[in-house]
């Protein structure tokens, strides 16, 4: 039986994931803001199959209060195997143009929060000498592109930090996994024009992260044909790249 | 957001724009929000006609309100959200030994859709509608802070009114099914191909009491002495085996060509080549659930065979005591017509009655095809039919429903008065304004 703690348990590619493993019968500690929503997920994940559900409500950029819910969640579930950390926001891109107040922010909840949590989540783990910590970034932090880089800045940060993370924690036997998501069906991308092609069900995206966590995997793309797109894009030489609006 | 957005026949066109609701608590103000302008809960969308489609041009969907509120895997009782699809529910019943009591024949519907068309499946005559295992849900209403929860004894007027309601008495936020148990996913299934119309009663008499699933198909371009000529297709759960979430993979028709791809040579070819891929005689057979209930579920997007168009399907239930004459004219018509599709269905519904007001289903036969749509489509064949299907005191079904009249409609469902009367006034289809107000 599996334990497993989700920080950001309500987004959509969260659910997916926790349903996969409810199905195993697996003990969730889920973290979350909004605790009405955090009842509505474990109900969900009770009646699919879960051993055991608790909540937590929080808000990550309550940096402070990260050691706290980590002494719960350890508390709760004894050990950490499969750490999902899941939480954030799309900022919009020109608002963070005008607004400084609102670019720190946003660049906080993507960025800092998970480094803050991430910190004291490794140095648990260390101590444990084992478990898996699965990371959502975005293939918005590959480059950074005019329409989205404050999110990109932040995402870019997190692939960072989870590489030098992994190579630490390799040592010891935890094993950290870095998520690149492209376009994904959510309440959170909603409005967004997106090209229909290239937008993927979080279920479809779900079951690439509970097999990359199986198989430990470093890092994926999902759908991995962002592996390609993100090559193509990378690829863009900067004179070109600079005079489109990607 | 707009998105173009048709139905399930991509007929009528009416653009509408959806209002997507992920939460329960978000439902209460959205219904405010959405409640000015009129509104329509939307599912996944797989009506057929205009039942689906706002009034207003303003869907409030619901499809991501998909999640469990609770299950008792013991008694087999699940509480869920309305935008669950049947395809979900069966992903997490299978392997717990448990079974919709009621299917149609996709997956791809919500439990909310389920419930506000009380559907049916291939084994109406042994445990009616949809409705008839729903034990209570939640409704909620523009005009009432917080749902209501409605079963036959708590509002039981607005439990009756909504299943086969049409959407139109309140959004449903959950509903609690009981389930059906199954000892294997597996379904013994027989096939008896049959040379007429006399031949599908006498099979139907004789399988409908000792199989839980019945159905045929109907090739709906036979005339003269092979007029009637089908497949009759029965099975039930087998008693032992495994129990397996199907989960195949998937074709998907890509594009919508410009023009209908089933016209009178294809459909030709098609009903020929399937009647004689069955040899005469009864052939038994072992296969997994989802082909059996949901062969179309298998292509993705089928409804684009029939290009921009679209098409619509003509489905009316005829009377045991007419239904064997009225069918014959119904079939002559169509045959006559040269027009129609591979997707014919015909089944015999049985006498279960429904909880719900406005159930299609009654004691009789059930007849199904798709058609392309075309200009004269209206005033010629399906004017006729509504005449033969009138005149056998028959009806026909709204959730599939693109053209039949107000005076039909009212003459049909006498109980839409009824409904009208708890239907929540911020919410108004297409449909309904068509046949209860034009």
């Amino acid at each position: 039986m599996k334990n497993i703690l989700i920080v950001g348990a309500s987004s959509a590619i969260a659910t997916a994931c926790a349903r996969q493993w409810a199905s195993e019968r697996a003990r969730f500690f889920l973290v979350a803001r909004n605790e009405e929503k955090l009842g509505q997920v474990a109900d969900d994940l009770r009646a699919r199959g879960a051993s055991e559900v608790q909540t937590y409500a929080l808000d990550m950029n309550d940096l402070q209060a990260h050691e706290a819910m980590l002494a719960s969640a350890v508390a709760s579930l004894g050990s950490l195997d499969i750490s999902l950390i899941a939480h954030g926001t799309l900022p919009d891109q020109a608002a963070c143009q005008q607004d400084v107040e609102l670019a720190l922010r946003e660049f906080s909840s993507n960025g800092l929060s998970v480094i803050a949590l991430l910190t004291r989540l490794a140095n648990r783990l260390e101590q444990q000498r084992s478990g898996s910590i699965t990371v959502i970034s975005s293939v918005a932090g590959d480059r950074g592109r005019p329409s989205n880089y404050l999110y990109g800045t932040a995402k870019a940060a997190v692939t960072t930090f989870c590489e030098g993370l992994r190579a630490r924690l390799f040592k010891v036997g935890v094993h950290v996994l870095t998520i690149k998501p492209g376009f994904v069906d959510t309440p959170m991308t909603q409005g967004l024009p997106l090209p229909k092609a290239l937008v993927a069900t979080p279920e479809r995206v779900a079951g690439d992260i509970v097999r990359a966590v199986e198989k430990k995997k470093d890092s994926i793309y999902t759908p991995a044909f962002w592996a390609g797109i993100m090559l193509i894009i990378k690829s863009i030489p900067r004179p070109i790249f600079n005079r489109i609006n990607l | 957001m707009a998105r173009h957005l048709a139905s399930w026949g991509r007929y009528p066109y009416a653009p509408q724009e959806l209002h997507p609701c992920a939460w329960r608590d978000e439902l209460p103000p959205l219904l405010q929000r959405l409640a000015a302008k009129g509104t329509l809960p939307y599912g996944n969308g797989r009506s057929y006609g205009d039942s689906c489609l706002a009034a207003s041009g303003e869907l409030l969907q619901t499809r991501q309100l998909d999640r469990l509120l609770a299950a008792d895997w013991e008694q087999g009782l699940v509480r869920a959200e309305a935008g669950v699809t049947l395809a979900e529910l069966l992903a997490v019943a299978i392997p717990r030994g448990w079974f919709l009591p009621v299917t149609p024949g996709t997956k791809f519907v919500t439990l909310g859709g389920a419930l506000a068309n009380d559907v049916h499946g291939k084994n109406h005559h042994v445990r009616g509608t949809f409705g008839r295992h729903v034990r209570r849900f939640a409704l909620l209403r523009s005009d009432q802070a917080a749902p209501l929860e409605c079963s036959t004894a708590e509002n039981p007027e607005l439990f009756r009114a909504s299943i086969g309601g049409l959407g139109l008495t309140g959004v449903i936020a959950w509903v609690e099914l009981q389930l059906m148990p199954i000892a294997s996913s597996r379904i013994d299934s027989v096939t008896v191909r049959f040379d007429s119309l006399g031949e599908f009663f006498s099979l139907s008499e004789e399988f409908d009491k000792t199989h839980e699933y019945t159905v045929a198909w109907i090739d709906c371009l036979a005339r003269g002495h092979s007029a009637g000529r089908g497949v009759f297709s029965v099975g039930n759960h087998a008693r032992e085996g495994a129990l397996e979430v199907d989960g195949r993979p998937r074709l998907s028709v890509p594009l919508t060509p410009p023009v209908t791809l089933m016209n009178k040579l294809s459909l030709n070819l098609f009903n020929n080549a399937y009647f004689h891929l069955h040899k005469p005689g009864r052939h038994a057979a072992q296969g997994s659930y989802d082909p059996f209930f949901y062969p179309l579920d298998s292509i993705l997007h089928w409804n684009r065979i029939y290009g921009r168009k679209g098409f619509q399907q003509y489905q009316c239930v005829i009377p045991e005591a007419a239904a064997e004459s009225a069918m014959a004219d119904i079939l002559a018509s169509i045959a006559a017509s040269g027009s129609g599709s591979f997707l014919a269905v015909m089944k015999r519904c049985g006498d279960v009655p429904s909880p719900g007001l406005m159930s299609f289903p009654m004691p009789g036969v059930s007849l199904a095809l798709d058609f392309p749509q075309h200009q004269r489509l209206e005033s010629g064949l399906f004017g006729r039919l509504d005449q033969i299907v009138r005149a056998a005191g028959g009806r026909l079904y709204p959730a599939k429903d693109a053209h039949m009249s107000g005076d039909d409609f009212r003459a049909f469902y006498p109980a839409w008065q009824q409904v009208e009367a708890l239907r929540d006034p911020a919410l108004l289809s297409l449909f309904w304004k068509r046949v209860t107000q034009a």
